[in-house]
This record gives C-alpha cells, structure tokens and sequence, in this order.
C-alpha cells in the first residue's frame, strides 16, 4: 500500500527524488539544536488554540452590561471584548484550558527563541553563510513581542488597558514623529477610537501569525539551503555533515518534541492558572491597579522605564524629548540593533570573514562568550529592575535603593563580566589542547 | 457602735475605689494604657513631639499622634490588628498578633474611647453586593492594595495585603486611613456601600480560580517565572534526552 | 474473555516480522539492519495504550459537564495524553527504528560558473537597449510613483498630522464635578485625609481628559506656582489634578496621606505604574520617579452650596507628553 501511494503521488507531482532527498537529510544530532523547534512547536499550539477562540471572541469596543456566569462582575459595564473572554473562560466548555494553553503558548514561545537566540550565538552559528537565517530570526523575535503584546491587550482587562496606556505614551515619545504616530495608530488620543481595536484584532489573528509563518518557512528554507551547522567531531567537519537522517532516525525525535511541547503547554493550561482576567476586571483609563506588570517578555521595558531618572528633555516650555523614549523606545532599538549588527561587528573585529560550518563550544571563543554575557548582563539587570517592587514586597529591600542598584549593574555589570569571563575562558582554553581554528575560505 | 461604724467606714473605704473603678470601668485600661502607650501618645493622650534628646536606651525616639476623640474605633482597630503597640515610631507599623489578651484589649480600648470619638460601623454583609465592591475596590483601593488585595508599593511605604483582614477591620480601615491610607468618610462611602466593599475584599482572600494554582494572583511576574523554569527548564531536559551530546 | 486471551497472546508472542520476501534482484540496503526489542515494543505499545486512556479521559471529562476543576481534568489529560505519545516516539526512535549515523557533504559554498551564468544572462539581456541610463531612470520614476500612488490609500487611515488631538479636553469653566456615579461633588465632602476621583457633569468617563484626583491642602502646606492664585486654583485648600499620569498614562490613583506626618511621608499623589510621585501643595510638582512633567492642574470655584466645579481648563495638556507639548 505504501509503494502505491508513493508511485502515485510520484506519477501525479514528480516527488520520488524530493522525498529521498528529504528523507535523508542529515540532521547533525546535538541536543541544544532542539531548541529552534521548541519554539516552532509552540507557534504550532499558538496558532492551533488560537484558531478556537477565534471562534468565540469578540473584539472591539462596543459596551454591554455584563449578566453571566460570574457574579462579582455581575451588572458592570464592559466591552464586548472583555465580556467575551470571560464567557470563554466560564462558559464555554474547554475555553479556559485554550486560553490558558494559548497564553502559555505566547510566554514558552519567547522562552524558547531567547534560548534558541543564546544557542545561536554562543556558537558562533551565525557567522558566514548563515547571516541572513539570522536576520530572519531575530526578526521573528521582534514580531513575536508585538504579537504577544497586542494578544493580551485585545481583552481589554484592567492589566492589559493599563499597558496599553504606556504602550500609547512611548509611540507618543518619539521625537519629531511621536504625536502623530501615537494619534495615528489609536486613532486619535488614548484610549482610542474603534478602528485602533479592530485593526489590532486582525494584527493579532492574521497579518502577524502569517508574517511570523512565512519568516519560518524562510528561516528552514535558508537553513536547508546551507545545512545546519554541527559540532566538530569524527566525520564532523567544515566539509562534511554527519548525523541523523530524517527519517527513520530524526523523525520520530522530533514528533516526539512537539508532543512534549503540547504535553507542557496543556498541563501548565490546565493546571495552572494564568492571567485570569475574571480577577482583574475590564479598562477604565480612570482606574489602575498596584503591581500591574507586563507579560514577562516585556518585562525589559518595564524595568527600563523605571530606572530612566525623571527628566523631559525640553527647551523653554517646549517638550522635545519625554521621557518614556529612553527606556521605552530607544533601549529596545539598541538591543536589537546590537543583535542585528552583530554578525557584521564580529567579522570586522576579528577579520574573519570565512566560511563556519563548524560550531564553537562557548569556550572556544573567550571573547564572543565575554561580550554575549556582558550584554545579557545589562539586558537581565533591566528585567529584574521590573520587578523590584515586588523584591521589595517580598524580601523588603528598599525600592529607591534598589533602583540605583540595578542602574549600577546594567551600566558597569557588563565590564566587570567582559573581563572576568573573557580572563575565565582564556585560562580554560589555554589548559585544553586548542583545536585547529575552523572555517574555510571559499573557492 | 463606734467600732463597727469604723469597721463600716474601713470596708467602704477599701471597696469604693474599687467600685467607682468598675462603675467607669477604665481603671483597668488607664494603667495598661500608661504602661503601654504612653511613652508616645502621652499620659493625657495630647500626643507627644519627637525630640531627640529623649532618646531611649534602644535607640528609638518616642513620638505619636494624640489619641483624644478617636474613639472605639481606631483603638480597637489598631490592638487587634497588631499594628499598635509600635517599637519603633519612624517605622510603618506590621501586622502582628495582638499584644494584649482578649480581656486586657477590651480595657484599653474602653479607656481610650472613654475620651470619645466614633465607634466601628456595622457590617452587614447579607446587604452587600459582592460586583458592587468590586467597583468601588477598583476606583478606591486598587492602585495601592492591589486589584484583589495582594498589596502593593507606594513611594515610601508599603500597602498591606488584605489577606487577614477581618469584615471588621476592612470596615475599621476604611473609616481611619490608618498611616499614609486615605479616609473615606460616609459621604464618601455610605454604610451600605462599605457592605458591599467588604463583601469584596472577603471574596479576594478566596477568589475564584478556575484556571488551577494561583500563583498566590501576583500576575506576570510569577507567570514568566513558571514559564522559564518550569517549562523552559522541562523543555530542556526533553531536548537534552532527545538529543545528542558532545562526545 | 477469549479475544481478552488471544490479545495477550499477540502482545507478548515474540510476533517476529520477517522482512519483506525479497524481490528477484538483490538492492543494497539503504537502511541498516539492526536487532529488534521486543521490551521495547512492549513499552510502547504500554505507553500507546496509556496515550489513549488519556486522550478518552479527556473526552469523557469533556462530556460530563461540570465537574469540579474541570479546567485541571481537561489540562491533565490532555497534557499527560501529549506526555505518553511523546515517550512512546522517544523510545520508537531509540528502540525501534534504526539508529544511524550518515554523513553527506555539505552544499557548495559558492557556485560560480552558474552565478557568472546568471549574471551574463542579465547583462545579455540588457544588451539590446541603447539608452539604458535614460531607460533605467524613467522606469525608476514610474515605480516609485505607482508604488507612492499604491501607498497613498493608507492615508485614509486617518490625518496626516493630529495638531488638537492630542490636546483634546472635556472640561470648561462652570461644569460641575461629580463622581464615578455621577453625585456632585461639595467642597465638604472633601477631607484632610480624602482622596476623590471626578469626572465633568454630563461626559464620557473614557476621556483622557476626564478623570481628576480631588484633595484638600492644608492652608500652610499649599505653594503653588508663579501665577496660579489660590483663590481659583485652591480654593479653600482643594486642588484638582488630572488623574492620568504625565509620564506614561496609567491612573495616578494611589495617595500618599500620612495620619501622622512626623513619622511618615509627607501627602503624596503616586503612580502605580513606575512609582511617578507628585505633590499636591506644589501644583503637582514631581516629587520621585521618572516622570518629566508636572501634574496639569484644573482651576475650581466653589458655589454657595459648596458645590465643586471647573474654573477653566487645565494648567497644561494632560497625560503622556509628545513632541512639542508645552509645559504650562
């Protein structure tokens, strides 16, 4: 029965030498390579559970007078956009675990790309020819932050309106532009017209989940149109991939991952609870609640706009620079321009302009290691500045205090990591037996 | 004769001290609230000014506000919450279990309402709406105690949780503004509304979780944990099973 | 009972498959043979059987409807469904696949004799036009001007330049101030230790610019700035601040209001969101925090029975700031 449905499909679309091919590619086998494809199986349960609340949320902001199932929210006035996520959660039969597994999706998806992200750089996987597949990555991060961002704002509770609020007030603080681009994108002043609400429902549903689908299918296209990269090793080198093929050996791997991936995401929807909007209660720009935070992958802004000192950048009476733009706008720009320069900085500093197909092990190269800690470094001090509240609620560490602290470690931390690190892996490289250095010069 | 009119004389003598004290009742109170108290809210209960040349073996300079007027309700409020006595002045005041026992609380807290002062409102809850408190917690108390009264900072100090707050002291709270809390008077808040805004803050010390654990409602923060090293940590472990090392 | 046998029979009977009878001609094998496991396949087939329980446990928690912690059922199942297919595949790709190791050589770096190729093609192709500079020019000035004519339609997405959006607010002299449920406001009502949120008579709370914090000053404390006299701006001690944060919009809804100064802080207006904090004497001057302007403030006249209202508008443009703004 296989020979005749791989006959016919041989005879109909001329697949025969595709499929041997394809089955078998070789797939160098390391452990950490998985890590691209937790993130890819996310998406995939993103896109699924997404799929389903499609069918019972209603965007925008027309009003109505809640009277479900839920009795604290009995008789408040709210947006359809709310009342409906509600009644998924409460009324629909499964809705909760989809939203819950959705949402848990969005957080593991970014966990998954910062790791992947990590893997990536610190082996130097990068470098010539896999610049682009690069570019097309960190693409991708950027997109799925918006994506994540727009997701929990649809529902108009009273977390997610709040961080629409300053969401609103850094698109407004960008200079020469900011007014307009904050005017043209809410439709007017904050909270915004009906457009602004629509427009991010088919952001979210369809212009992002297809934009981030395609860069995929880019980014595994530029990837099999050069082989992955791989470890050196016997039978491993610049010239030769070895490993497993795709079938019968990496197949049922991988499957076996993406069934892991849903398993975790499932479980945590069930069993854990995550942005229950029930609790929180729908926008009104007049209220807001203490302890309100972003989803965690934003939780860099946050903390940049808390550590920002407290100053416009004015002259005379005119305001030319607000200050959301510092921690709001222009950190999130050098970040990723620091990612996206990267491959190019890195070739000029050291000159190596040849091709890698071999990895790095993060030792093997002091200085690149260095340099990834000490940006990552000043990236996580800004993530926990975010929370200092609540280390201040929990461990009772002085706020005031602990903004300068962290200032102190985002600023100067990433020198004393560059050296210590690069002194670190000098030493650990000098005592090993230093392998050949890797790459070849085309042609 | 004349000795049992002494003898009378001598029992009347001892007794009526005694029963003058529990005819008024505070006597009690009085010589707890002197030996507890009044180091800072003075012996008259006017008050007393912060002045450093008084400083105490323990490194604290006494000072508090004046206790005249405040009535039932704050005395009782502040004993039974732990929040009074105060070790340290300059410090925000913790909950903590009650200093004094059932008997000698009630005592101190006749004597200072003995001065006057309003008494704790009645809380009906059965006259509350639990959605109604939920509006007024929002518009009201939100921004410092958090949506569902998980606390919170504010510059300077720190807004309580309301996990053990009593229907009592929620009603108590709101009608004092204890420490940098605002007040919210009858005008403000009517009798029925507090009602209703009791009914809420009861209903988030045991909200409805549907979607599973918790995470005790702290939000992101708590969820971008789980999500590193719960799944992100599990994810790896899968992967490293799966895959190959470095030989 | 005998189907029960006979299943048991099959699982555990050593059901050696023999390979495939081979055909007439003898192909090399792509594939390495290699020894089966029949404890494997036992712990597969053990962890399909326990994927299904769970997968009809899920829909069985589906169906009977309101079970408690339903939501935990459904997770549960479903999740641990995922869990047993997932080491069932791992343990197939370990156990009951061939394991191997293949190696091939990596793609060509560069192909240069088909790149030089496909760059003579362009060049051949374009060999054919003589004025090629004036030709490129002209195509270039079609493209741009169908491409700018394409994106025009974008505009309808709203104006090019918002010059009063931004700056639009509800309130004017003489409208009353009420609260949340629409009862005015007196100027009674408003305490030392008070904290009010109003809104203008008769307007959509959803205006940026409606919300304000209403508090009383003590007469001392009040030091407002140049050219806001106390009588429209703190009349009787009340200030009136616009309640959207000029750093980033959230609701300043915490007050800061000491029972007992000397021992704590002195009466705040704070930001939950990055802990902005304001003076309410001061004409909501910024005490800490990364906010970069002062809180606008909105003059107020009292009328004879103590009602609040507007005195005007507000002393600066209210919520974020943009580029521009001016300060008032």
């Amino acid at each position: 029965m296989i020979r005749r449905t791989v006959r016919f499909l041989d005879s109909r679309a001329g697949v025969a030498p595709l499929a041997k091919r394809a089955l078998r590619y070789v797939f160098p086998d390391h452990w950490s390579f998985l890590l691209g494809e937790v993130a890819m199986y996310s998406f995939f349960v993103l896109v699924g559970t997404g799929i389903f609340l499609t069918l019972f949320f209603e965007p925008g902001h027309a009003r109505a007078v809640y009277h479900g199932e839920y009795a604290p929210l009995d008789g408040v006035r709210m947006t359809k956009a709310y009342a409906s996520a509600v009644d998924l959660s409460f009324r629909v039969k499964a809705g909760l675990l989809f939203r819950q597994t959705h949402h848990w999706a969005a957080d593991v998806f970014v966990v998954a790309i910062v790791l992947h992200v990590w893997r990536v750089f610190f082996t130097g996987a990068f470098r010539k020819p896999r610049e682009l597949v690069y570019y097309v990555g960190i693409l991708m991060l950027m997109l799925a932050l918006l994506e994540g961002y727009l997701g929990y704002s649809l529902l108009d509770d009273l977390l997610s309106g709040m961080g629409l609020a300053i969401g609103n007030a850094v698109a407004l603080s960008i200079p020469f532009v900011g007014g307009n681009l904050g005017a043209l994108i809410w439709d007017g002043q904050f909270p915004g017209g009906d457009a602004f609400w629509s427009r991010m429902y088919i952001a979210h549903v369809l212009l992002l989940p297809v934009a981030i689908g395609a860069l995929l299918a880019l980014h595994i296209a530029l990837i099999v149109a050069r082989h992955h990269t791989q470890f050196r090793g016997a039978a491993k080198t610049e010239r030769r991939v070895a490993g497993l093929p795709a079938f019968p050996g990496y197949a049922p791997r991988s499957v076996a991952l993406a069934c892991a991936v849903a398993a975790m995401l499932f479980l945590l929807g069930g069993v854990v609870q995550i942005n229950p909007i029930w609790l929180w209660g729908p926008y009104e720009v007049a209220q807001a609640t203490n302890g309100a935070q972003p989803d965690w992958y934003l939780g860099w802004l946050i903390g940049a706009l808390r550590l920002m000192p407290g100053f416009d950048v004015t002259i005379g009476s005119y305001t030319l620079v607000p200050n959301p733009f510092w921690g709001g706008a222009l950190f999130p720009m050098l970040v990723f321009g620091f990612l996206f320069a990267w491959p190019t900085i890195e070739r000029r500093v050291t000159g190596d302009d040849r091709y890698h197909n071999l990895l790095d092990r993060p030792r093997d190269n002091p200085w690149r290691t260095a340099v990834g800690a000490a940006f990552m470094t000043s990236v996580a001090a800004v993530f926990f500045a975010g929370a200092s509240d609540r280390f201040y609620l929990s461990f009772g560490i002085p706020y005031g205090p602990q903004i300068w602290f962290w200032r102190a470690v985002a600023l100067g931390g990433p020198f004393v990591v560059f050296f210590a690190v690069r002194r670190l892996l000098t030493e650990v490289k000098r005592e090993e037996e230093t392998p050949a250095p890797s790459g070849f010069d085309a042609g | 004769m004349r000795a049992l009119r002494l003898l009378l004389a001598l029992v009347l003598a001892l007794v009526a001290p005694a029963a003058a004290g529990a005819a008024d009742g505070t006597s009690r109170g009085r010589g707890l609230f002197f030996s507890g108290c009044a180091e800072c809210h003075g012996a008259d209960l006017t008050g007393v000014q912060a002045d450093p040349s008084r400083r105490g073996a323990d490194g604290k300079v006494p000072a508090g506000p004046p206790l005249l007027g405040v009535g039932e309700l704050a005395a009782d409020f502040y004993l039974r919450t732990g929040y009074m006595p105060l070790d340290d002045p300059e410090e925000q005041p913790r909950r903590s279990k009650p200093s004094y026992s059932e008997r000698d609380l009630r005592a101190v807290v006749r004597f200072v309402a003995s001065f006057g002062g309003p008494r704790t409102p009645q809380v009906d809850l059965a006259r509350g709406r639990t959605s109604a408190g939920l509006k007024l917690f929002v518009e009201n108390c939100a921004g410092c105690h958090q949506v569902v009264g998980a606390g919170g900072y504010l510059t300077g100090a720190e807004a309580v949780p309301l996990d053990q707050a009593t229907a009592r002291q929620i009603a108590q709270a709101v009608r004092i503004g204890p420490y940098v809390m605002p007040r919210f008077s009858e005008r403000q808040i009517s009798d029925r509304e507090l009602d209703s805004l009791v009914r809420y803050v009861l209903y988030t010390q045991d909200p409805r979780d549907s979607g599973g654990w918790s995470l005790e409602h702290l939000g992101p923060v708590s969820e971008g944990i789980v999500a590193w090293l719960v799944a992100g940590a599990a994810l790896l472990l899968v992967a490293r099973a799966i895959g190959e090392r470095i030989r | 009972m005998k189907w029960l046998w006979s299943a048991l029979a099959l699982l555990l009977g050593r059901g050696r498959r023999e390979a495939v009878a081979p055909s007439a001609v003898e192909r090399p094998r792509i594939v390495p043979r290699q020894e089966s496991s029949p404890r494997a396949e036992l712990a597969v087939l053990a962890l399909l059987a326990l994927a299904s329980l769970a997968a009809i446990g899920f829909i069985v928690v589906y169906v009977v409807d309101r079970l408690p912690a339903q939501t935990q059922l459904l997770g549960l199942t479903l999740g641990l469904a995922f869990a047993f297919l997932s080491a069932a595949l791992l343990v197939t790709a370990r156990r009951l696949v061939p394991v191997e190791e293949i190696s091939e050589p990596y793609p060509e770096p560069e192909h240069s004799a088909e790149a030089d190729e496909v760059v003579q093609i362009l060049d051949e192709s374009g060999e054919r036009m003589t004025r090629r500079g004036l030709l490129k020019v002209a195509a270039a000035g079609a493209g741009a001007t169908l491409g700018a004519a394409l994106i025009v339609p974008a505009a309808s997405l709203g104006p090019v330049a918002y010059p009063d959006a931004l700056r639009r607010s509800p309130w004017r002299r003489g409208l009353r101030l009420v609260d949340s449920k629409g009862r005015p406001i007196r100027s009674g009502d408003v305490e030392g230790k008070g904290l009010y949120t109003a809104f203008p008579q008769g307007v959509s709370h959803e205006e940026l610019g409606s919300p304000l914090v209403v508090v009383r000053v003590e007469g001392q404390r009040l030091d407002l700035p140049e050219g806001r006299d106390p009588d429209l701006w703190a009349p009787e001690g009340i200030v009136a601040y616009s309640k959207i944060c000029t750093h980033a919009g959230c609701a300043v809804s915490l007050y800061r209001t000491p029972l007992y100064e000397p021992t704590s802080k002195s009466p705040a207006l704070v930001c939950p969101c990055h802990y902005s904090t304001f003076d309410p004497a001061t004409g909501g001057g910024v005490l800490f925090g990364p906010a970069g302007r002062p809180l606008p403030q909105l003059p107020l006249e009292v009328d004879d029975d103590g009602t609040l209202r507007a005195g005007g508008d507000f002393s600066e443009p209210v919520g974020p700031s943009w580029w521009g703004v001016r300060r008032g």
